[in-house]
Order: structure tokens, then sequence, then C-alpha cells
């Protein structure tokens, strides 16, 4: 038998659980106590494409440090799932620790022996207690929250606070909920020794930071931003997206005087229909958006060249999963980078936004309806499965009260009346962006013909070539306009001058900050450059030219977004050394520290030591 | 090729509309489409019913798919936005301008192949959610500007001019438009402008989702003997069950109707429809006789014209989603958006 496992403050806690039995709300309880004590956390959801009965895991990393990352590994395995017993038993690493349900006495082959085990007779307390199957299976979940507070060392006065919070209003939940985390909580002291060797110790590492899902701060994003319009089609990881939105405006956008609505949701017969509406709103002067997946962008694929080529704003939320096809619905992945950077047929680049963090989600969110009418295009904001329905802790929300809506160049009546020479598709002021009306805007002036044809500046049919080429040339000028529009990428520096660089972008973000700290601890530091939107800002061309070697870390198979820099930035292919991961889960510290330190052989490495000296 | 736009100068003598508009003031640019086409006569009246309904034409937004009844738009309203989008795809596109702004008229133009083929889920999922608008569909049982083909709506037995027989059943679009909800469906014929100009007036005037199908013969691929949609076959076959006149709110009565053979309805808006029967028993107001009677005459291999069916207390897709009444896209930062300060309340609750 190992020593058993000694960590304060800095273990992985893994629950195991069956879908629609209601453990989420109670890991969810238990995440956050840890936090109102002071230290950072981060929860992710493991589920499968199903509603009831199959297997679902909360894998909780709890770091003073704060590493937002998954670490890989499992020191506490609460394993409430028969099912996957045996999966999650040989999961726990040695010294770890298995919590189980020992309600029904297993055999000894079931376990192991270089863990500790702590059995609890969660179900033989619950079913004594109570007489309802409903409650007995949701109080056995508080009550095994209540038995981790004793184990972990959890303050409980946390934990009953929390309760009472979440069932504000409805107060006479409140009592039996506590009732029953105190029956899991005095069983553990009285028949376990209490605390084990993971804890849970007062910190002050969470600050002013908050704790939500992505999907749910973009969406709120969106009403900072002035969206009326949304239509979607329901698919995961997207949907809650979606029915976000619809639950922000039900509190935000209800005119008190009259209880009207100041936001329209459509729920779409498929996705050709949402960004239909999504651009026929935009067109009308509207700020409209779509939230989908990978399956739906491709779907949407013919629409977006029409936003592209007639120039309509849209916003559109890809909340990545893993593909192709169907692929693993319910598995991160950075795998539409290209099918969205380039989306429909004939030639389309198109604006994207890379969210590290819900923060950024709420941040990019809003700011994606400025662009969308600064450029009269359509906008991606690339969340992924990772970010989007898991809990993230993030710096809070900002908003700043004099910001104002750039509804970017738009004609006005005024305009029109006083002679102003509207062409749809002129360039007047060298930078690529035309002038646009609203529909209804002056009876005899302003008035166009938009259509997915080629046309002249002033929106009048043609297959002229040179009228078309004069077109295509002046979208190319746009895009080079929204470079100095999309969000500067973000540079950390090493400690030491390094030849070495990397790129990465998104959710890979907690993983890398923690790989850079590994890697620079076993002497290889690293400039980091963080991408926050394409197309890329000058600096990100720079960065590889000042480096040696740039490693680009993506979550896709293909290099997407290494490709993209090769395309876009006429960067040496040698120069960018790929460091992919791809099997549905979050990346890792260990992979991106792993493969990096593979990467930098002695050769390479020993001139960075002398450096270093 | 630029479209021609044609001369601004016209008759100082032209008729004039209540807003001092001409019917040159409602017109497009020259039309492209084939000598003879249906499609022009449908535009034709299009111009006809916004003129003498006073229709401020900045005030209309015109929407299409992909086909040569999508290119109409160009050829009338060229004071209207206008919108172009993607086969089959009008309906969405005209769903979120009607969401972005209530204020407007909209007029979404299709055809049998945008509507009934590629474009058949919007069509339906358009008529079910109720969006205020006028949905013709110029139907000619062809693909035009691919030469020919069948369409959907190309009745079984019927012969290209090719000489191939379609042995596909047809697609009812009328049948369809009732069973899914649409609150006023007619049925016209191009060639047939006294009978289709009233609808089209009284289908704008209608506070909900409207369907006119059209027949409208391809003088190039589809007016030959042994084709269902050709100008002989449609004057043979056509059984108009009644004749509409249109009233504006304000407008005296001054028609003489035999006693029991006109009807009165009143739309929402005040407008006031009267119907003159032709057939006696049908009852444009029973959605079920409605498509009963409708199977059976295209059982006996009539094409049933006139006003099929009206609600005149439509509900629209806005009254369902409860918007407020100011059109979406005028609302600014002050309606919108909550503000720094509930945001600090969001973040605390987020610790």
């Amino acid at each position: 038998m190992p020593q058993p496992l000694e960590r304060i403050n800095d273990f992985v806690v893994k629950f195991a659980n069956v879908n629609g039995s209601g453990s989420a709300s109670a890991n969810q309880l238990f995440a956050k106590a840890i936090l109102r004590m002071g230290v950072p956390c981060t929860p992710r959801n493991i589920f499968p494409s199903n509603i009831q009965v199959l297997p679902t895991w909360y894998e909780m990393r709890i770091s003073e440090a704060g590493y937002l990352g998954t670490r890989g590994g499992v020191d506490l395995m609460v394993a409430m799932n028969p099912q996957t017993w045996d999966q999650d038993v040989a999961g726990i690493e040695p010294g770890g620790y298995l919590f189980y349900d020992s309600s029904k006495p297993l055999p000894r082959s079931k376990f192991r022996d270089d863990i500790n085990i702590i059995g609890v007779p969660l179900t033989e307390i619950s079913n004594r207690t109570y007489s309802d199957p409903r409650q007995r299976q949701l109080f056995k979940n508080i009550m095994y929250v209540g038995a981790l507070s004793a184990v972990l060392d959890l303050d409980v006065n946390e934990v009953e606070r929390l309760i009472g919070e979440q069932f504000k209003g409805k107060d006479k939940l409140i009592a039996p909920n506590v009732q029953a985390l105190h029956l899991g909580r005095d069983w553990a002291l009285q028949n376990l020794e209490c605390p084990i060797g993971l804890r849970v110790r007062r910190a002050d590492k969470v600050g002013d930071r908050v704790f939500l899902e992505g999907n749910s701060a973009a969406a709120l994003g969106c009403v900072y931003g002035g969206a009326t319009v949304a239509a979607w089609y329901p698919i995961t990881p997207s949907s809650s997206l979606a029915e976000a939105f619809a639950s922000h405006c039900r509190r935000y956008r209800v005119d008190r005087d009259t209880g009207k609505n100041r936001a329209a949701i459509i729920q779409a017969e498929d996705e050709l229909a949402s960004i239909g509406i999504v651009i026929g709103a935009a067109w009308n002067g509207a700020r409209a958006f779509t939230a989908t997946s990978g399956p739906g962008i491709s779907l949407m694929q013919e629409f977006l060249g029409l936003a592209y080529f007639a120039e309509i704003p849209a916003v559109v939320f890809d909340v990545q999963r893993s593909g192709p096809s169907t692929g693993m619905p319910t598995r991160t992945q950075q795998g539409d980078i290209l099918c969205c950077a380039y989306a429909s047929h004939g030639d389309t680049k198109h604006v994207l936004l890379l969210p590290e963090d819900p923060h950024e989600c709420f941040e990019f969110g809003a700011l994606a309806f400025d662009l969308a009418d600064r450029l009269q295009t359509p906008i991606f904001v690339m969340l992924d499965l990772d970010i989007g329905m898991n809990e993230r802790l993030c710096a809070p929300l900002a908003w700043d009260d004099a910001r104002r809506y750039d509804r970017g160049k738009v004609m006005t009546y005024d305009d029109l009346e006083a002679g102003k020479d509207f062409g749809r598709y002129l360039d007047v002021d060298g930078d690529g962006i035309p002038y646009r009306t609203y529909p209804g805007t002056h009876p005899k002036r302003g008035s166009f013909f938009t259509r997915g044809t080629s046309r002249d500046r002033y929106a009048r049919y043609t297959e002229e070539g040179h009228a078309y080429a004069d077109n295509m040339q002046r979208l190319l000028k746009k895009f080079t306009t929204a470079k100095s529009l999309v969000p500067r990428p973000v540079r950390r520096a090493a400690k030491q001058p390094s030849r070495f660089g990397v790129l990465y972008y998104g959710s890979t973000s907690p993983a890398m900050a923690e790989a850079l700290d590994g890697l620079e601890a076993r002497g290889l530091p690293l400039d980091a450059l963080r991408l926050r939107g394409f197309p890329f800002h000058d600096e990100v061309i720079d960065f590889v030219a000042a480096h040696d070697r740039v490693f680009v870390v993506e979550q896709n198979r293909d290099a997407q977004l290494r490709t993209l820099l090769l395309a876009e930035g006429g960067l040496d292919p040698a120069k960018l050394v790929a460091v992919l991961h791809y099997d549905g889960t979050p990346i890792t510290a260990r992979f991106i520290l792993g493969r990096i330190a593979d990467q930098l052989d002695p050769a390479n490495v020993r001139p960075l030591r002398k450096v270093m000296s | 090729m630029t479209y021609i736009a044609k001369p601004k100068l016209h008759h100082p003598a032209l008729p004039t509309n209540k807003l001092g508009y001409t019917r040159r003031d409602y017109e497009g640019s020259v039309s492209t489409l084939c000598a003879g086409c249906g499609h022009d006569s449908i535009s034709a009246a299009i111009i006809q019913a916004c003129f003498d309904l006073d229709l401020p034409p900045h005030r209309i937004a015109k929407l299409s798919g992909i086909g040569c009844s999508s290119k109409t738009p160009t050829y009338f309203l060229g004071n209207s936005h206008g919108f172009n989008s993607v086969h089959g795809r009008m309906p969405s596109v005209l769903t979120g301008a009607n969401l972005a702004n209530r204020d407007l008229i909209y007029l979404g133009v299709s055809g049998d192949g945008d509507s009934a083929s590629i474009g058949l889920g919007q069509f339906a999922h358009v008529m079910r959610r109720g969006v205020n608008m006028v949905y013709i569909v110029e139907n000619n049982g062809v693909y035009g500007l691919t030469k020919g083909q069948f369409s959907a709506t190309a009745d079984r037995g019927s012969k290209s001019k090719r000489g191939a027989v379609n042995s596909d059943a047809p697609l009812d679009l009328i049948g369809m438009a009732l069973q899914l909800g649409a609150t006023f469906v007619a049925r016209s014929f191009s060639g047939d402008k006294v009978q289709l100009v009233p609808l089209i007036e009284a289908a704008i005037l209608h506070q909900g989702a409207a369907f006119i199908d059209v027949i409208s013969p391809c003088v190039a691929f589809n007016n030959h003997p042994g084709s269902t949609k050709s100008f002989d076959y449609v004057r043979e076959h056509n059984e108009a069950v009644n004749r509409l006149d249109i009233m504006s709110p304000r407008a005296e009565i001054t028609a003489d109707y035999a006693p029991g053979t006109m009807e009165t309805v009143v739309q929402h808006d005040g407008s006031i429809l009267h119907l003159r029967k032709l057939a006696t028993n049908y009852d444009p107001h029973d959605r079920i006789a409605a498509m009963t009677y409708l199977q059976q005459r295209q059982a006996a291999g009539e094409v049933v014209t006139g006003l099929l069916f009206v609600d005149p207390e439509p509900v629209d897709l806005h009254a369902g989603l409860n918007t407020v009444a100011a059109p979406l896209n005028e609302l600014g930062e002050r309606e919108l958006c909550p503000g720094a300060g509930v945001l600090a309340k969001v973040n605390a609750a987020l610790r």
C-alpha cells in the first residue's frame, strides 16, 4: 500500500453519476463551497449524448495555484454509478481515495489494494429517512456532499449558506436539504476518520472572480450588445446559449409598462432558417445572432456566402464539438476554425473571435455586434464545449456605461435628403466599407436591391468582369480593415529571453498557462502569444518572425489554425510546429508540456540553458 | 449586362393616388423575362395593387428566392428595398426582416421550384408561424431558368415540352397553406388581372400570413398541349368560387349586388372585402370545408380560384412573441442594455 495521498488545496475529485439522477446541482454545490472558501476550482461535465441512465462524470480540479485546466488523473473518486465502477476504480491514482455507497456489500475483488476506501451507506440512510423515491435519490446526492464536507474538511457553514441562497424564495426546501447534508456529514464524522489526506483549507485565491458557463456569458453579451433577434436550432453544445439568452431577456428585456418583449427569439426549423432569419433581421437594421455547432455551420454555408458577398451583418456563435459529421456531440474540439474562416463557396474570408473563458465570451459576444455592423459581414464567435458548457472561474464581467453601439455606416433620411451620393457598394472612405441604408428610410432615395449575384458599386446587377473584380478587391480591403478592429493578441513573455515561442487560443488557455510555468521550471522558457481574432494582427506575424521555432497548440487533428497562419501570414511551415490534442477531452498542461519538451531536443535546449545561466 | 432603367419622364396628366404618386412610381426596371411571361402580368398586378392602396413605395420590402419568379422584384417597386436571397430561403429572410421592423409591408415572391421543392420546409414554417406578409407563388410547373425541367407542382401525367410525362404526384401548395394555418389563402391566374389585383390588395391589408398561388404559364417551356399549366388549360378549367372587390375603410360602397350573392368581410385593419359568390355553397371562412372542396374539384381536374379562405382576425408572429409595438430596429442602448449597475449585481450572484 503506497502512502495515502496528502494534498491540501491541490487535487482532483471526480464524481461518477448516472445521467438524469439530479446529481448536477449537488456537485455544483460542492464546487461552489470550495470557491467560497477562497480556493480556485474548475469543474468539467463529462456526459454522453443521452438523456437518462447513461453515465456522466463531473471532474473537479482544486488548485490553490489557480490552474484551471484539466490535470489528468483522479485523487478522489466519488463512485456513485455501478455501471462504470470498474473503470472509475481503475482511474484512481495510487494512494488515492475511493468514496462509495457501501449500502450493499461488494466483493474484495471489486477494490484495489493501493487505494484508500471510504464507504458510506448512503442508500441505506436515505431509504431509512425518506419514503418518496425521488426524494430518496435527490437527498442522497446532498448526503454525499455532506459526507464529503467531513472527509475533506470543507466548511459546512459555506454549504449551508449556499443551500439558503439556492432555495431563496422556496424557503420550505432549505431545512430538508440542510438536514440531508447533516445526515451525510454526521454519519461520516461518527464513523470515519475525518479528514483524510486530501483537504480544502480556506485561502484567499478567488478574489472577485465569478463562476459561470461560457454559453450563459455569451448570451448575456448578446443582451448587452443590443441583440434583438435570435434564431436557433437545438444542437449540443450550443442550445444552452440560446436558452440562456431567452432567460436573460425575460429578466432584462421586458418593457415594464407594457409587459412586452424587446427581443424576438425564434426556434427555427433548422440551421438554414436560423441564419436566414438572422440575415433578414440584420439587413433590416436589427442586431441578430444565431448559436450553433459544427453541423449547423455546415448547413449554413450558402447563406454565409450571401452575407459575405451582399455584405450583411450577422453574428454566429459556434460552440464547437468533435467533428467531422456527428462526431462526438458531447466532446470538445477546436475543429471548425477553417470551415468558419472560409465558409461558403467562392473566395470568402470571415472574421473570427476566439474567447478563452466566459469573461471573454461576454466581452466578445457584445463586441461581435459592433464588428458585424461596422464591417457589414458575418462575425463568428468561436466557443467550444469546454468553455461553453462548463462553469469556469474568470474575471468579473465588465461593461462601461459610456459605451455606445457602433451601428457602422448607415445613411439616414437626412443624409439622403441632403443629396449625399449613395452607392451601396461604393468605398467612399478608403477602408473598403460602403454605406448602407435600412429599408423604409426615404421615399425616393436610398433604396437598392440586395442580391447574391454580382453587382456594381451602385448595386446594379452586372456580370462585367472588371466590376466583379473591383468588388472582390474591395472586400479584401475591408478584411484588412478588420485586422485593426478584432481583439489584439495577448502576449506572455518568458522570464528569460527565448528563441522559442508558442501560439494558442480559446479554451487551451488555462492548460497553456500551467504548461508554461512547468516548462519554465524545467529550464525551457517560451514566449507565448494568445490569439484572440482572425484576421491575424501584424503582431502575430512579427512574433513568429522573432522566434526560431513556434509551437502552435490546438485541439484538432489537422492543425487548422496553423494552416490559416501559413495561408494568410505567408509564414515558413518549417518554423511552425503543431502540438495537437483531439481525443475529445480538454487539453491538459501535462500533454502540452510533454509534447513541447519532447520537441525541444537537447541540441536546441543547450544554448537556451546557456542564455539562462 | 445591367438592368435597363425606364425613362423617368412621364405625361403630366398621368393620374395620381392620394399620396401624389403615379402608377409609374411603383414600377421597376424593364423586365428581362420572356415576352408574354405570366410573371410580368403578376408584376403589373402588384404595381396596380400598391398604387390603388396608396402605399408609400419605400414602406414596402420585397423579398424573393432564386428563379424566374424571384427575379421579378427588380421589375416592380423600384423605390422599395429588395432582397433576392438564396434558393428556397426567402421565407426565413423575410421572417427576420419582419421581426426587425414590424411597420413595413412584406411582399415575398417565389416560384414553384423555389417554394415547393428546395424551399418546401421554409414555406411550411413561415405559414405556421403566421408571419405578417404576402407570399405570392408564381406557379408555372417548370424550372424556366434551367430550361424546362418539371417542378414539384407539375401535375401527374402532364407532358413536358420535350414530351416527357411527369410521373410524380403534385404538391398542392394551397392545400398545405390551409393545413398549416395561413389566415388568408387565395388562388388566381396571371391571365386574369381583374381577379388578381383585388386579391393582392386584400392580402396586403390582411395582418397575417397571406398566401396567393398564382398560376402563371411559362411561355417558353410549359404552354403547350398536354401541360396543365398552359394559358389554354387554365382558361378552360378555371373555376372561380368568388369575385372580390375591396374597399378601404374610408371608401363609399357604390357597387350594387343582387341579394344573397354578396358577402362582406371586415378585416382587422378596417378594410372591407366584398365577395361576390360564384359557387353559392362555398364558405371562405370554413377552413376544413375549403380543403375538402378544393380536393374534390382538383380531383375533377378543375383549377379553383378566388379567395379560398380568410380569417378576418388573424394572429401574427409578433403577437405570438409579444414583442413591443416599436420596431426592434429602432431600439437603442437605453432600451436594450441593462448597464454596468445591473452587471455588478450579476457578478455578485456568480460568486
